[in-house]
C-alpha cells in the first residue's frame, strides 16, 4: 500500500461571514490548498467534503460548482466535530487503497452564535433545565468534573488551559481571537456551566480548511520539499461504557484511537513534538493529556500548572491557540488542526514555530462519539 | 419514597420521558432494561444489548430511587426562558442505571455539592405544560438522609 502525503494544506482565518455561503467558504480553502500544492482542480481525482450544518445538501458538489465541475467523484461526510478529520481520512484511505493518486479534502462550516446541544424531544415539554442540561458547555463541564472526582483537578487548573491557549493565539494571525486572558480574567468571566466560564468555551465561527493528499509515487513524479507524511490515520467510535448513553464518553474512544495511531505510526507519545487536540472546552483539554498518553491522567493538573503543555514546554499542546481561540467551525476543525501541525513540520509557523518539530499529532472528538487522530511526520 | 406532589392523582399526569412509568396504582418509578446475558442496565426500552450485542434478551426492570451523585455541573446559562442557575446531575442508581436530571434542594454552589453523596429520586408535577395544557410528572434528584 502506498504511503500518503499532504502536498498542500491551508485554512482561512476563522471568523463570522454571514454574507457568504457554505460552498463559497469551502471553495476559498480548496483554492488555497491547491495553490499551496501547486496544482489545479483538474489534477484532482476525487473530493472528500466535510460539513455538518448542510449535511443533506451536497456541499462538495456545490464547492466544485464554484471552482470547476470536473466530474470527479464527491463524497460528503458528516461526523459531528470529527467531520473534517473524517473527510481527510476518507481521502487518505482511497490513496492507501491505490484507487487514486491525488485527492482533495475540504472541511467547511458556517455557524450561528449561541449554545450548542440541548435539543429536547419533539413531543411533550422541553426537558432542558428540568432533566439536567444537554448544552455542550454543561456536557463538557460534567466530563471535567469526572476528572476532578478521580484526580482532584481544580477549577483553577481547568482555567489555566484557557490562559495558555489564548496566550498561544497571540502569535497566530489565523485565530479568530488573539487576546491574552490572565487567570483571574478567565476565572471571573461569566460562568456558563461550572467549571466552564465563557472564556473556557470555544467560539462558534465560520471557517474552512482544505488539504491535497498525494500518493508516494505521484509525489516523486511531481517533486516537493514541503510534503508532510501521514504516518497514521485512525477513526474510532465510543465502545460501550456503563454510563455513556447518559453521559457522553470522550475518553475511551480517544484512548483507543491513540493506541492504534501510535501503533500504526510506529512511534510513541514521547516522539511527538506538538499536539493539536480538541479543546472545545477548557475542561476537555485536561482529559486528553492522559487519553493521548502525553502524561498520566492523574498528572494532567500538574502538567498545566508546570507549563509542560505550553509553547516551549515538554509537549506543546494547541500552539495555534486551539479551538478556544481560533474558533470551532465544526466541519473545518479537523483539517485546520492538520494545517497547523503541517505548518510546524514544514518549519513555516513563524513566531509560533515549535523548533525542530519532526512528529505532530492531531485529535478531534465528535460527540456521540467519533474520535479522529492523525500522526504527521516531517519529510 | 416520595409521593407525587399536588392534589391530582399521578395518573392524570403525563410522563416527562417514556422511561418514567406511572402505574394505575402505586408509586411512579423509572424503568430500565437489563440484559439477561451480560447484566448491563439501560435507561428506557430497547430490543438489543449495546454492551454484548445479544438480541431480545432484555427485560424491563424497576430502577431504584436511591443512588449516588456521580458528577454535576451548575448551569448558569441555558436557552432563553430556562430558569438558571440549576444543578445538572448524573446519578448512578443502586442496582444499575445511570440517569441525568436536576439536583434540587441544594445550594447551587460547588462547595456545597459533593460528588459521591447519596441522593434519591423524587417525583413532582413539572413546572411546564405543553401547548395543549397537559400537565407532566417529572423526576428530580435530592440529597438523601
Amino acid at each position: 500500500m502506498s504511503d500518503v502525503y499532504i502536498l498542500g494544506v491551508d485554512m482561512i482565518k476563522f471568523g463570522r461571514f454571514p454574507e457568504t455561503s457554505v460552498p463559497k467558504l469551502g471553495a476559498t480553502a480548496a483554492l488555497m490548498a491547491l495553490d499551496d500544492a501547486g496544482l489545479n482542480i483538474k489534477d484532482m481525482e476525487a473530493l472528500y467534503c466535510g460539513n455538518l450544518g448542510q449535511a443533506g445538501a451536497m456541499v462538495g458538489q456545490r464547492v466544485l460548482a464554484e471552482i470547476g465541475q470536473t466530474g470527479i467523484p464527491v463524497v460528503n461526510c458528516a461526523n459531528a466535530c470529527a467531520t473534517g478529520a473524517t473527510a481527510f481520512r476518507e481521502g487518505w484511505m482511497a490513496i492507501k487503497a491505490g484507487v487514486y493518486d491525488v485527492v482533495l479534502a475540504v472541511g467547511v462550516e458556517q455557524m450561528g452564535k449561541g449554545l450548542l446541544g440541548g435539543g429536547g424531544p419533539k413531543k411533550g415539554i422541553p426537558t432542558e433545565g428540568l432533566l439536567g442540561s444537554g448544552t455542550m458547555p454543561c456536557v463538557f463541564a460534567e466530563a471535567g468534573m469526572e476528572h476532578s472526582r478521580k484526580y482532584g483537578t481544580s477549577f483553577e487548573q481547568f482555567a489555566k488551559v484557557s490562559v495558555k491557549n489564548h496566550h498561544h493565539s497571540t502569535l497566530n494571525p489565523k485565530a479568530m481571537y488573539q487576546i491574552e486572558t490572565p487567570l483571574d480574567t478567565v476565572m471571573n468571566a461569566e460562568m456558563i456551566s461550572y467549571p466552564n466560564t465563557k472564556l473556557m468555551c470555544s467560539v462558534n465561527v465560520d471557517g474552512s480548511a482544505a488539504a491535497v493528499l498525494i500518493s508516494e509515487r505521484k509525489l516523486k513524479e511531481i517533486g516537493s520539499k514541503r510534503a508532510v507524511k501521514v504516518r497514521a490515520s485512525i477513526l474510532t467510535s465510543d465502545p460501550y461504557q456503563e454510563r455513556n448513553l447518559t453521559m457522553p464518553d470522550v475518553n475511551t474512544c480517544t484512548q483507543q484511537a491513540a493506541a492504534k495511531a501510535y501503533e500504526m505510526a510506529g512511534v510513541g507519545p514521547e516522539d511527538i513534538d506538538l499536539v493539536e487536540l480538541h479543546d472545545c472546552f477548557a475542561t476537555a483539554e485536561i482529559l486528553h493529556y492522559g487519553n493521548l498518553g502525553l502524561g498520566k491522567p492523574e498528572d494532567a493538573g500538574r502538567m498545566i500548572d508546570e507549563g509542560e503543555t505550553a509553547h516551549g514546554g515538554r509537549i506543546p499542546v494547541n500552539v495555534s491557540g486551539g479551538l478556544l481561540s481560533k474558533g470551532h467551525p465544526l466541519g473545518a476543525t479537523g483539517i485546520a488542526n492538520i494545517y497547523e501541525v503541517s505548518t510546524h513540520l514544514r518549519g513555516e509557523a513563524g513566531k509560533r514555530q515549535v523548533e525542530g518539530a519532526t512528529f505532530g499529532l492531531t485529535h478531534v472528538i465528535g460527540l456521540g462519539s467519533a474520535c479522529g487522530i492523525h500522526i504527521l511526520e516531517k519529510v | 419514597m416520595s409521593e407525587p406532589s399536588g392534589s391530582n392523582s399521578a395518573s392524570a399526569l403525563l410522563p416527562v420521558v417514556p422511561f418514567l412509568k406511572i402505574p394505575e396504582t402505586g408509586d411512579p418509578y423509572l424503568e430500565g432494561h437489563k440484559c439477561q446475558d451480560c447484566g448491563a442496565v439501560f435507561i428506557g426500552e430497547r430490543d438489543n444489548c449495546s454492551s454484548c450485542a445479544s438480541r431480545d434478551h432484555l427485560k424491563p426492570v424497576r430502577l431504584s430511587n436511591d443512588g449516588e451523585l456521580y458528577v454535576f455541573s451548575i448551569v448558569h446559562r441555558s436557552f432563553p426562558g430556562i430558569e438558571v442557575p440549576y444543578v445538572s446531575a448524573v446519578v448512578d442508581l443502586e442496582g444499575g442505571g445511570t440517569v441525568k436530571g436536576n439536583l434540587i434542594n441544594v445550594e447551587p454552589d460547588p462547595e456545597k455539592i459533593k460528588m459521591g453523596m447519596p441522593v434519591e429520586v423524587v417525583y413532582q408535577t413539572a413546572p411546564r405544560k405543553d401547548a395543549e395544557g397537559n400537565e407532566y410528572l417529572t423526576y428530580y434528584f435530592q440529597p438523601r438522609g
